[in-house]
């Protein structure tokens, strides 16, 4: 709420909104810039949330699902086989299902929360909460592999079999980088940059109207109607992307995962 | 007039990205339209190309802030 009241406060000069904003004052503060901030507060409340509602649609197991049973069967079937059966497939998906299956709807709930009011700030437009998924999801897939394939695992990531010897010290170099050191980082990046974009434009949209309507010239403020109309179209743009990021980060640790348990078959 | 020429920069080489992912995606909407029986194999494919396409505008962002 802070960086739409600001830009009315000075009058003049309209003032977007800046990433500072993003960092909202610690709720419970102790010490210098550090605290109990918002985005834990909601992290907390995800993971209430996701309980709930999973508890309370698989309690009453019944053979013909109610409302609530079949909404939680069709989401937990959604993750388990357009996600984990689909790409990690044969025998051993099972074992991921629960990790695909709380990666997706922690994910799911703390994007969602940009788009809902009151709450209005998707967790992950702090870069701290996607380092931290996207390094489990590293650890996971190096871990899967090498409890396979032994250290052999790392030259079979990294050495491509088929390719002639003499073009070896250009491949391997480029597959250490793309697999070790740019693998996790756009995987938490994208997360990251695309939650906060979409805030971005939110906050910033919500700035201009509230410049806009501010103004002495009545067709001035006739023109926030229009932002409005193009800030909500970009609203629901955004609630669509913040359902695919989470979609999109979960398929990429299954592919992950998968080429960890296949790292032997290209 | 003053501001970051980087973010410039950026807006040019997002150019690059959103090229790839109309391809992407053309591509998959070519298949899903010849073969609809395809679309659950095509869709991961799909999204796995969005994501290694869309790498390169990630890379672009964090530049375009870092330096």
């Amino acid at each position: 709420m802070t960086p739409l009241a600001l830009p009315a406060a000075d009058g003049g000069t309209f003032t977007p909104p800046t990433l500072e904003d993003m960092h909202l004052p610690a709720i419970f503060p102790w010490g210098e810039g550090e605290g109990f901030s918002k985005q834990m507060l909601l992290v907390l409340l995800s993971v209430v949330f996701i309980a709930w509602f999973f508890i309370a649609a698989s309690r009453k197991g019944q053979l013909v699902p109610g409302k609530l049973q079949f909404l939680g069967e069709s989401a937990y079937g959604f993750v388990r086989n357009s996600i984990g059966k689909d790409i990690i497939g044969g025998r051993d998906f099972m074992k991921f299902v629960p990790l695909l299956f709380a990666l997706f709807f922690f994910i799911l709930v703390n994007n969602i929360y940009g788009a809902i009011p009151f709450f209005q700030l998707p967790t992950m437009s702090h870069v701290g909460g996607a380092y931290f998924l996207a390094g489990f999801v590293y650890i996971t897939w190096i871990g899967v592999g090498l409890r396979k394939y032994g250290p052999r695992f790392i030259k079979l990531t990294i050495v491509p079999s088929g390719v002639p010897w003499f073009i070896l010290p250009i491949v391997v170099p480029i597959e250490i980088i793309s697999n070790f050191i740019v693998r996790p980082m756009t995987h938490s990046l994208r997360l990251f940059a695309t939650m906060l974009a979409g805030h971005l434009v939110v906050a910033l949209a919500g700035s201009g109207i509230a410049f806009l309507i501010a103004q002495e010239n009545v067709l001035l403020q006739g023109t926030s109607l229009l932002v409005l109309v193009g800030a909500t179209a970009m609203y629901g743009l955004e609630a669509l992307i913040m359902v695919l990021q989470a979609y999109v980060f979960t398929l990429l640790t299954a592919i992950y995962i998968q080429g960890a348990l296949h790292a032997d078959a290209h | 007039m003053e501001g970051n020429l980087n973010l410039v920069g950026y807006g040019l080489s997002a150019i690059g990205g959103a090229i790839g992912v109309g391809l992407v995606f053309a591509a998959y909407i070519n298949g899903v339209a010849r073969q609809p029986e395809a679309q659950r194999v095509l869709q991961p494919i799909a999204f796995l190309g969005l994501a290694l396409t869309e790498a390169l505008a990630i890379l672009g962002l964090v530049f375009a802030f870092v330096l």
